[in-house]
Order: C-alpha cells, then sequence, then structure tokens
C-alpha cells in the first residue's frame, strides 16, 4: 500500500502538468496561442474579457478554463469558435458568442469530432448557430450549458445540441431555447439525456432519428413549435419527463413513428393539442403517465400492434382517444379516465362496467377534421352516448376493462 | 316604456320561477366547484349546461310570460301608450330578470370560490356574456312566436320545436352535411353554417378560450384566422348582437300591423 502511494505521488511530480494563463495584459494573450504551445495534461486558465476568436482547434487532452465568464466573440464569422478532435479534454465556465450561419457548412459553438472522454460543462451559448456539434465521439458529457438562439424559420436554424453517430453520451441539466431542434440525435446509441429544459424551439424540443438504446428521463420540454418526436428508433425508455404547452396547429407533446420495444413511464402531458401521436409503433408499454388537458392525449395513426396502456390518467382531455381503423391489437387496463361514469358495487377500487375510451364523435372528426367545431354540442353527446350503448363505428374491443375509479396520484 | 319595464321586472322579480332558476345555478355552481375544486374546470362544465338550458329556459318562460299576461296586456293597450314601448317593456323585463338570476346564481359561488384570484376570470366573464346574449335572443324569438300564433298549445310547441331545432337539429343535419361533403373543401361552409345558429356561436366563442382553438387550427387556416383573433371575437359578438336586434325588429314590426 505505501509503495504504491510513494509511486502515486513519484508519478505525480514528474507528470505535473503546467497551467497556461490568458488574458489581455499575460504574456499569452489569445486563446489560439495558449491551445498552440499546451502539452497532454496542461491547464490554460482564461480570465476575464472578450476575446474576438475563431477556430481554435484542439488536438491534445488540455482542459481549458473559464475565470469570471470570459467571452469568446465569434464575430459572425462562418467558423466553429472551438473544433476540437481529441481524447481526455475538458472546458468549463466560458460564454460564447455569435456563431455565424451558414446554409452549406456545420457551424458550432463546439465542433467536437472523433474524441472520447470529454466534458464540457458551464458554458453559456448565445446567438449560435448550433451550439455542439458532436461526430462520432465516444463517452463525452455535456452538462450544465446554456443555449439560447433567435431562430427565425427551419431553414436558417441550426440545433442546440446535435449528435451524429455517437455513442455513450451523456447529455445533462442543459437549457435550450430558442434554436431549431432543442437536441437532435441521429444514430447514436447508448446514451443518456437527463435534467435539461428545452423550450420555445422553432421546431422540436428534442429529435431523435435512427437512434437505439437510449434513454431520457427529468426533462422539461415546453412550447416548442412541435413538441417532441422520436421516430425510426428502437429500445428507448422514456420516463418522468414533462411535455407541456405543445398547443398550435401541428404540435404535439410526443410523436412516435416507428418505434418498437420502448417504455414510456411516468411523463406528465399537459395542455398539448396532441398528447402522443403514434403512428406505427409497436411492443410499447405506456405506464404511470399522466395526460392532463390535452386536444387528444392518445391519437394513433397508421397500424399499431402489442401496445399496452396500464395505469395512465386521462383527465379533462377534450378527446382521450382517436383511433384510426376498427381493428385493434392494443391493451388498455386498469387506466383512470376522468370521462368514465360507471360505478363500483363490490367497492375494490375497479368499475364494475368496462370503458370505451374512443367516442364516436373522435371516430368522425378522424374522417372529417373539419367537424372538431362541433366539440361539445348536445347532438354530438347524443350521439356518442348511443355509440357507448352499441358501438357500430369504433373498434368493439377497445375497452379498458378495468378502469379505475380514483386517479392515481403523481 | 320604463314603467312598463319595472312593472313586468318586479312582477317577475316577485314570481317564484325566477327564485327557483336562481336557487337552481346557485346550487349548480357551488355543487360544480365542490366536485371540480378547480375554477378552470367547472367552467367547461358550465359551459355545456349554458349552451343548452338557457335558451331552455328563455324559450319557455318568453311564451309563457306573453300567453300569461295576455289579458293585462289587452288593458294595456286600451290606454294611449305605444304598442311597440308596452312590449318591449315587457321583453326587456323578462331578459333582464332571467340573466340577473343567472348572474346571480354562477357569479356568487364562484366569487366565493376565489374567481378573482383565478386567472379564469375572463373566461368567466365571457360565458355570462354569452349567456346572457342567449337570454335575450331565445326571449325575443319566443315573443315572436308567441306574436305569430293566438293558439297557446300551438305557440309553445313551436317555440320547443325551434329550440329542439337550434340546439340538436341543426347540428345534426351540420355534421351530416360534413361527412357527407367530405371531398369539398369545407372550413368556409362550417365557418358561415356556424353564423347561423346562436347557440353554435356562442359554444364555438367560449371554446376558442378554453380548449379548442388549437384543436381549430389543426383542421384549416381560415378558422383560426377567424376566430383566432381578437377582431374573430368581436365580429362573433356582433352577430350575436344581430340575432338579437333582427328578432325585436321584428316583434316591432309585427305589432304594428297586429290586431288584438
Amino acid at each position: 500500500m505505501r509503495s504504491f502511494l510513494l509511486l502515486f505521488l513519484l508519478l505525480q511530480f514528474t507528470l505535473q502538468a503546467k497551467t497556461i494563463e490568458v488574458c489581455a495584459s499575460c504574456k499569452v494573450n489569445t486563446i489560439k496561442e495558449a491551445v498552440d504551445i499546451a502539452v497532454d495534461g496542461d491547464t490554460i486558465l482564461i480570465r476575464k474579457g472578450v476575446y474576438k476568436e475563431h477556430k481554435i482547434n484542439i488536438n491534445r487532452a488540455i482542459h481549458i478554463i473559464g475565470e469570471g465568464r470570459p467571452v469568446i466573440d465569434g464575430e459572425g464569422k462562418t467558423e466553429s469558435i472551438f473544433a476540437i478532435k481529441a481524447d481526455g479534454f475538458s472546458i468549463s465556465g466560458l460564454k460564447l458568442i455569435n456563431v455565424g450561419m451558414s446554409y452549406t457548412k456545420e457551424i458550432a459553438g463546439f465542433f467536437v469530432s472523433h474524441s472520447t472522454n470529454f466534458f464540457i460543462k458551464d458554458n453559456l451559448l448565445d446567438q449560435v448557430f448550433y451550439g455542439f456539434i458532436l461526430q462520432r465521439v465516444k463517452y463525452g458529457v455535456i452538462q450544465n450549458n446554456m443555449i439560447t438562439g433567435k431562430a427565425v424559420n427551419e431553414t436558417s436554424a441550426g440545433n442546440g445540441i446535435h449528435l451524429w453517430k455517437c455513442n455513450n453520451v451523456r447529455i445533462e441539466q442543459n437549457s435550450i431555447t430558442g434554436m431549431r431542434d432543442g437536441i437532435y440525435f441521429e444514430f447514436v446509441s447508448k446514451s443518456h439525456i437527463s435534467d435539461n429544459k428545452s423550450f420555445k424551439n422553432i421546431r422540436y424540443g428534442l429529435h431523435f432519428m435512427f437512434s437505439n438504446n437510449d434513454e431520457y428521463h427529468h426533462n422539461e420540454f415546453r412550447n416548442n413549435g412541435a413538441g417532441v418526436a422520436v421516430m425510426y428508433s428502437k429500445f428507448i425508455k422514456m420516463h418522468h419527463n414533462t411535455f407541456h404547452f405543445n398547443w398550435g396547429s401541428a404540435s404535439y407533446g410526443l410523436l412516435l413513428k416507428e418505434i418498437n420495444d420502448a417504455e414510456i413511464e411516468n411523463n406528465i402531458f399537459e395542455q398539448n393539442t396532441i398528447g402522443i401521436n403514434i403512428d406505427g409503433c409497436n411492443r410499447i408499454n405506456y405506464r404511470n403517465n399522466h395526460f392532463i388537458r390535452n386536444g387528444w392525449a392518445l391519437r394513433f395513426t397508421g397500424g399499431c400492434y402489442a401496445n399496452i396502456f396500464e395505469f395512465n390518467n386521462f383527465m379533462n382531455n377534450a378527446l382521450d382517444l382517436s383511433y384510426n381503423s376498427r381493428l385493434n391489437d392494443n391493451k388498455f387496463e386498469g387506466n383512470y379516465w376522468s370521462e368514465y361514469s360507471g360505478y363500483d358495487l363490490d367497492k375494490n377500487g375497479i368499475g364494475d362496467v368496462p370503458f370505451r375510451p374512443v367516442k364516436l364523435f373522435s371516430y368522425v372528426v378522424n374522417k372529417t377534421p373539419e367537424a372538431i367545431v362541433l366539440l361539445r354540442s348536445l347532438f354530438v353527446d347524443i350521439i356518442n352516448f348511443s355509440e357507448k350503448v352499441s358501438p357500430v363505428f369504433t373498434p368493439d374491443n377497445l375497452v379498458d376493462p378495468k378502469p379505475l375509479m380514483k386517479e392515481i396520484k403523481m | 316604456m320604463f314603467k312598463i319595464l319595472k312593472y313586468s321586472f318586479f312582477d317577475l322579480m316577485r314570481s317564484r320561477w325566477s327564485y327557483v332558476y336562481f336557487a337552481f345555478y346557485l346550487v349548480l355552481g357551488f355543487v360544480l366547484l365542490f366536485l371540480n375544486n378547480d375554477v378552470d374546470k367547472a367552467i367547461i362544465t358550465l359551459l355545456n349546461i349554458i349552451i343548452v338550458l338557457t335558451p331552455l329556459i328563455g324559450t319557455i318562460f318568453g311564451v309563457m310570460y306573453y300567453y300569461n299576461s295576455k289579458e293585462f296586456t289587452e288593458l294595456l293597450l286600451a290606454q294611449p301608450i305605444k304598442r311597440s314601448k308596452i312590449f318591449m317593456g315587457q321583453y326587456l323585463g323578462i331578459s333582464i330578470s332571467l340573466t340577473l338570476s343567472m348572474i346571480l346564481g354562477l357569479g356568487i359561488p364562484f366569487v366565493a370560490y376565489g374567481l378573482f384570484r383565478s386567472a379564469a376570470i375572463f373566461n368567466f366573464s365571457l360565458l355570462l356574456l354569452v349567456g346572457a346574449f342567449l337570454n335575450f335572443i331565445f326571449v325575443a324569438l319566443a315573443f315572436n312566436i308567441a306574436l305569430s300564433n293566438e293558439n297557446k298549445i300551438k305557440g309553445f310547441g313551436f317555440a320547443i320545436l325551434m329550440w329542439l331545432f337550434l340546439a340538436v337539429i341543426y347540428d345534426g343535419v351540420f355534421l351530416i352535411s360534413l361527412v357527407f361533403l367530405n371531398e369539398y373543401p369545407l372550413d368556409k361552409f362550417s365557418l358561415i353554417a356556424t353564423m347561423f345558429n346562436p347557440i353554435d356561436l356562442s359554444r364555438i366563442l367560449i371554446l376558442l378560450k378554453l380548449d379548442i382553438s388549437a384543436l381549430l387550427g389543426y383542421t384549416g387556416a381560415v378558422f383560426k384566422n377567424f376566430f383566432g383573433t381578437n377582431m374573430g371575437l368581436l365580429t362573433s359578438l356582433g352577430i350575436l348582437m344581430l340575432w338579437v336586434i333582427i328578432p325585436v325588429w321584428r316583434i316591432n314590426r309585427k305589432l304594428r300591423k297586429k290586431d288584438f
């Protein structure tokens, strides 16, 4: 044990890394210069000030620390501020502003490619085209960054955190607003997205494409142009997220397209035009989710098979369920439906009469969208009632045989 | 006119039915809030009740009052008072007393449950405004029917039929035509179709402020552009106003020629 300690101390002395200070009056007064003279393991300490620099190439394992939040101004040039291709680096405490926009190049505050084992945290990014672009990276952490933009339209805007062909990346506690997509994943696997806030982005709060075995939890997605989209992915876990106020003509809390074998648990969907839009998704378990005051809580389009909905709360949605076919292979059991009007004579907490979540009106609206103007009309109540008594148009096996009498507490 | 308004107003205020109506709304308001405990949600439930019940009560009260006070009216007609003044006095008397019952009956429980501290106050006042409009519209329509039919039973029959038509059948025909004409662009058609029914118009006016706005946007830009703006709100209120003015104008025209 003692010899180990000695060896460790010895290593400490021989491998002592140096610290390079950068400030306006220091010997080294640009970050580029500091990066050029640094070797593996060195620390660059950037003092408070404004540095008008871009295209800072990092290809060694160095640690950049900003003190008093120095500002790096990209001056709207069409180059990334940091272009990084290194293993084991870290960057923290900076403020990056003014990254230029380009229709042909991918330009970001931090452009990281072919890297492993890195840590980027506590940075502010303002008026950046892309915040982070990560390409072919592994084992990285993006933590506690704040990205703000002023995106106007989809074509001229970039994403907050953009990942392409990565694995084992963690995206934690970031706040992203005013970008095109808050967080974008394409061909990313085994990664975690947690505790982020993504709001007021013009397209999606979070966008998944062709990414398998990922997990996102405890995030908040609010007021995004079209909500959150998860497409063409397998084995995704989504839990403890909040999707709210995605309210607009083409908005949803969550869009699932061609998703298989996912777990969706303990999420809150509140006041979205469509809570979850489910398009061609199979074998997904929905448990303990809360659907509160959405236009449609669930909207099925395309064939969906073997999905299970258990112990969810459906409260005060204009329409609980919209279903596109007369065949049903999905299971609804033990949910709480605020529209349920049955009774419970044996007092076991489960309603004695099955509940039919698909109303005739939602079937009609599916066929003729304009009919929505008749929502909450007396006539609609009457036809819904008659359909409930003897289903003709809606799938007759789409029932919740054990509806709960009391809502599930969050 | 004001003297007659005062007489019929106080006559109605003394009548049992105003109290029953007031008590009904009072109980309804308290029960709704007790069950929901959330002003916002209670408003949605209340909407369903107001758009069905207010027109019904307005219609029945209007017809009933006209036939019941016919002898008194005939007595008044013998006096040197203008016909329009007599009938406008009666019309306003009923409408105002019904509206007052509704506003007080619903207002008291909602205020007691903290309406002023809630953000729903605008929605709630819009609901009451629409309810008041419906009262004025349906009492006027009922007067029209009663004036045109000397036969009491026939008058009642027509009045109920009118309510049934506007509250239920109209929507049914509307829905069927929407489904039937599925292949055509329907947003303008449905926009105009709602204008011809005060119940539909008031329902949409409230729903826009509550939960339908985004759902409407889903179907087409025409709705969103029309109903989603303040201009839409003002236009809708204007059309409701027309729904009051036209029947009232017809009452006056009818009066001039009617032989009592």
